[in-house]
């Protein structure tokens, strides 16, 4: 009995060693392998699942010129809050691809460190692009493509562009009535409403969001939603909406819109470069122009958006990730290759100038987005997104526009802190 | 989906029957000793115990990295005593119960705990670290560029070994051509006849006495390159990535005296609060970064105080109610009733039948969710064109709930028809032939025979349905997202759960709560709890009757 329990301890002692000499091996064994690869240090980039692939061989280059190891890791799920998140937990990568409009929050997480541009590099930049990365004064991330809404129309049911959304709208009745269409706009709201594709009506209705501080930024305490403009700006939505003329619908949806477009049932789209992909699948002539305004309205002024590189505050690299994101990410190749992965407008005006003429689209969508404006990245716009959105849908549906936007002016309020 | 995913004793077992304890004599303790090791046993004990030591290295490393010392302490006790109990002969009924034991501990009680803990914190975004943490993000992200300074060309270099001594920065500066090399005591002027400048980069390519580092060396040593700061006059030299570096000055300062982040451009401070993790200035404005503190009871006193939180509470807890009994109600009416069709002996076909029914069981819900909710569209979806209707089935409060209703119906009715149908073939037909020669009814037969039969079996089932349903995220964000909404509250929609309601409550805002996010998911742990726990003494009940 004696010998048989000491066996099982001695051989339990062996396997103990064994698993902890295994695991101890295993630790070692990826570190070792590294510096017998590479002498340098790794860059990890986080981007999502389009972009990891376009970036893969550019990264790949720069890490062979430099004697260093480049991993793009696709994360292709929520990539602001796992970076957050990982960053916190000190996992994070080094450098990051994502919207502008993170910024604010991912500064209030200390997530993302400043860029140093040179003046000259900077001036290779489109200007709203710059202005968009900026924040507090000083400039976050290294822009690469922007984006922005326009109005897509069937040529061969709407030849001409229309100049005020009430032509549009004279059109697309003509059009519904002629039982060639069955929607007069495709512009996609849903049960709780999209503020990204209203946006350009509610600006020529003479709404705003929020005012501008003296230099230029957005002020969180000078809120638009439930001011007299806004008001008036969805009283003029509400004309438009299910009791009024019924262009704007909540059973269109961002799922069914470009699809609705593209099946030629409506002849007037309101959306991005995105779009365009499935326009061309489904062999549709179309055109691009900007989102028409109310007559005798205000511009029509769509949203801004730019995708940027980012340096993380707490990456294990930073220096390799500051060279990188300065000096690599600022050449016109890669924001070719980056606009062939998909197609957005580059923020770099030598390779916007270099693409330009193979695809006209992008100067026609570039012209929409010329008076657009900058996608408030401060921390605040988190809490317009919903209220302002289920605002919209509720007045489209024919809600009391003065009530509703009033309500949601003071919700929005309630949670800008 | 009503099926839960673990639910209790899923299968189903006849009533009355409780497994026999056929009174084994106890065995004696020399017995026991004499119990046989046979080579399976053993192989099975050494692997896994091989494998909690393995595990159990492979976790402290981390933990010494980061000084953990009480979880170094809790894992050793934990790993030493696993070991005791299992190479000891004694214990025997520890055995069976530490696994359990301890993957409740990690799987149950620990996510609890930790959630109760984070509700009397503001961690969050904007609080997310330490107050450290928010300091060195307010100073790095306040470092400009020195107006009119020089932008260097940089080389990194050491006059020791490349991989360890001490760095140095050559500088060159792009226009004047003058070389420097900088470290933490300053900057020194080089002469031009020691170093060679490339025309090309204008950086510095050999220097005498300095080793110079490539990228990939350079970058190896990532830390200390951006640690190295260059003191001027004006503020100090920092490395831009590896190729070039630049004269900046952190505008904001930290300065533990007054405890307070001070603005040399203008002269603002910012004193940190305590009570809320943020640095606040005078006028009330509030620095972005915050870090994270406790605030005791203040999360609890906002949901029970707050009017945006606690008005709209009680409506949503009758609909959630209803919706979790609904939901729970109608597919076990439908599925038992589909259940007890099908058991019917002069029924042909059954097998094709039920193949057909548990079809909506097999596909995933999550598209399963996403169809409906198109199928629902007014103008587009299936429902309305295919019977001609007009209904704005999202946009009225009630047709919202009626279509999530329906939704819940189809995707959990096949879960309640398999369980039934199994419960069913376990009831003895002897019991209902014997009804029917009493000269009972077919209704009153499975009125008191049948159905009583079949609840003692699925009552644990409906419960754990029950609870499941009444936090089931997905079926109402993947369909209405909590709406319609009126015009004037865009917080609280018709077919909000409280689950979705304070996900909107928590992460609607400027970014996430995760505090105010734990306290009202206690609230709502405590409200399942207490329903579960009161149907499951109802339960004991009946089983007490009918056994």
């Amino acid at each position: 009995m004696r010998i048989r329990t000491a066996g099982v301890v001695a051989v339990l002692g062996l396997a103990l060693a064994a698993s902890g000499c295994g695991d101890s091996g295993s630790d070692d064994k990826p570190a070792a392998g590294e510096s017998a690869k590479a002498t340098g240090g790794k860059l990890v980039i986080w981007a999502d699942d389009k972009r990891t692939a376009a970036l893969k061989p550019f990264a790949e280059e720069f890490g062979k010129e430099n004697g260093v190891t480049v991993e793009v890791q696709a994360v292709s799920k929520d990539l602001q809050t796992n970076f957050v998140t990982a960053s916190q937990q000190g996992s994070g990568p080094d450098v990051v691809v994502g919207a502008h409009d993170w910024i604010g929050n991912l500064v209030q997480n200390g997530a993302i460190d400043p860029v140093q541009l040179p003046a000259e590099q900077k001036s290779g930049f489109n200007e709203t692009a710059i202005k968009a990365v900026t924040f507090n004064g000083q400039l976050y991330g290294v822009p690469y493509a922007t984006e922005n809404v326009a109005l897509i129309r069937n040529t061969e049911l709407a030849p001409e562009a229309p100049k005020t959304i009430e032509d549009l709208v004279a059109t697309g009745k003509k059009l519904k009535a002629e039982k060639k269409a069955s929607e007069i706009l495709c512009l996609q709201s849903g049960q709780n409403g999209d503020a990204y594709h209203i946006y350009p009506l509610y600006t020529s209705g003479g709404g705003y969001l929020f005012g501008t501080t003296a230099n230029g930024d957005y002020d969180p305490k000078d809120l638009g939603v439930g001011k007299p403009e806004s008001i008036a700006a969805f009283q003029k939505i509400a004309k438009l909406g299910e009791k009024g003329e019924g262009a704007l619908k909540r059973s269109i949806t961002g799922e069914n819109s470009i699809a609705t477009f593209t099946g030629k049932k409506c002849a007037f789209l309101v959306s991005g470069p995105w779009a365009v992909a499935d326009a061309k699948k489904a062999n549709i002539s179309y055109d691009i122009s900007p989102v028409p305004g109310f007559a005798g309205g205000q511009e029509a002024q769509p949203f801004v958006g730019v995708q940027a590189f980012y340096v993380a505050a707490k990456g294990k690299n930073k220096a390799l990730a500051q060279e990188f994101v300065t000096n690599y990410v600022t050449k016109p190749e890669l924001a070719v290759a980056l606009y062939k992965a998909e197609p957005r407008p580059p923020a770099l005006t030598a390779a916007f100038d270099q693409v330009k003429g193979e695809d006209p689209d992008l100067a026609k969508f570039s012209e929409a987005g010329k008076n657009g404006q900058v996608l408030p990245a401060i921390p605040a716009m988190a809490a317009i997104w919903d209220p302002f959105g289920k605002a919209e849908a509720a007045i489209i549906g024919g809600a009391d526009p003065a009530k509703t936007i009033t309500a949601a002016g003071k919700t929005i309020q309630g949670q800008i802190k | 989906m009503s099926a839960p995913l673990s639910g209790p004793g899923s299968a189903p077992q006849a009533p009355g029957r409780e497994p026999a304890r056929p009174g084994l004599p106890r065995t004696s303790r020399t017995a026991r000793q004499h119990a046989p090791i046979t080579a399976t046993g053993l192989v099975v004990k050494v692997v896994l115990l091989g494998l909690v030591a393995g595990i159990a290295i492979w976790a402290a490393f981390p933990l010494i990295e980061a000084e953990h010392w009480i979880g170094l302490g809790i894992l050793v006790a934990t790993t030493a005593g696993l070991f005791y109990l299992y190479l000891s002969r004694r214990h025997i009924p520890a055995k069976y119960l530490v696994p359990g034991t301890l993957f409740l501990i990690a799987f149950q009680v620990f996510p609890v705990l930790y959630t109760a803990s984070t509700a009397f914190t503001n961690f969050g975004d904007g609080h997310r670290g330490s107050k450290d943490d928010a300091i060195v993000a307010v100073q790095t992200s306040s470092v400009k560029q020195v107006p009119g300074s020089t932008e260097y060309n940089l080389t990194i270099a050491t006059k020791g070994d490349p991989a360890s001594g001490p760095l140095v920065f050559l500088l060159s500066d792009p226009k004047t051509k003058d070389v420097f090399a900088g470290d933490a005591d300053g900057l020194r002027k080089l002469d031009a006849a020691d170093v060679e400048v490339s025309s090309l980069s204008g950086k510095i390519t050999a220097a005498d006495g300095y080793t110079l580092l490539n990228i990939g060396q350079a970058s190896s040593r990532s830390d200390a390159v951006t640690a190295l700061i260059v003191p001027t006059d004006e503020g100090a030299i920092r490395s831009n990535g590896l190729t070039r570096a630049y004269e900046g000055k952190a505008i904001r300062a930290y300065d533990a005296g007054c405890d307070c982040v001070k603005d040399s451009e203008t002269g603002k401070t910012w004193t940190a609060d305590e009570e809320s993790g943020s640095f606040v200035a005078a006028d009330g404005e509030r620095l972005a970064q915050g870090w994270k503190v406790d605030v005791g009871l203040k999360n609890f006193s906002t949901v029970l105080t707050d009017p945006n939180i606690s008005g709209p509470f009680f409506g949503t807890l009758a609909w959630n109610f209803a919706f979790a009994i609904g939901s729970t109600g109608l597919t076990f009416l439908l599925g038992m009733a589909i259940a007890l069709a099908l058991h019917s002996p002069r029924m042909r076909g059954t097998n094709f039948y039920r193949v057909l029914l548990i079809l909506p069981y097999a596909m995933p819900s999550f598209a399963m969710l996403l169809i409906w909710r198109d199928m629902f569209n007014t103008d587009f979806g299936l429902l309305n064109n295919l019977f001609g209707l007009d209904v704005d089935w999202f946009g009225g409060n009630w047709s919202a709930r009626i279509a999530v209703l329906l939704v819940q119906l189809w995707l959990g009715y096949p879960y309640m028809f398999l369980v039934a149908t199994g419960a069913l073939q376990a009831i003895p037909r002897e019991l209902t032939e014997a009804t029917s020669v009493d000269g009972a009814s077919p209704w009153q037969s499975f009125r008191s025979v049948t159905l009583p039969l079949l609840l003692v079996a699925l009552s644990p089932l409906l419960i754990a349905s029950f609870a499941y349903n009444f936090n089931n995220v997905n079926a109402i964000l993947f369909t209405t997202e909590g709406g319609p909404f009126a015009p004037d509250n865009p917080t609280n929609g018709a077919t909000d759960l409280l689950i979705t309601y304070t996900y909107r409550l928590a992460f609607g805002a400027q970014g996430a709560e995760f505090g105010l996010a734990a306290t009202v998911s206690i609230f709502i742990f405590a409200i399942v709890a207490t329903v579960s726990a009161i149907s499951f003494r109802r339960t004991r009940k009946q089983e007490e009757v009918y056994s």
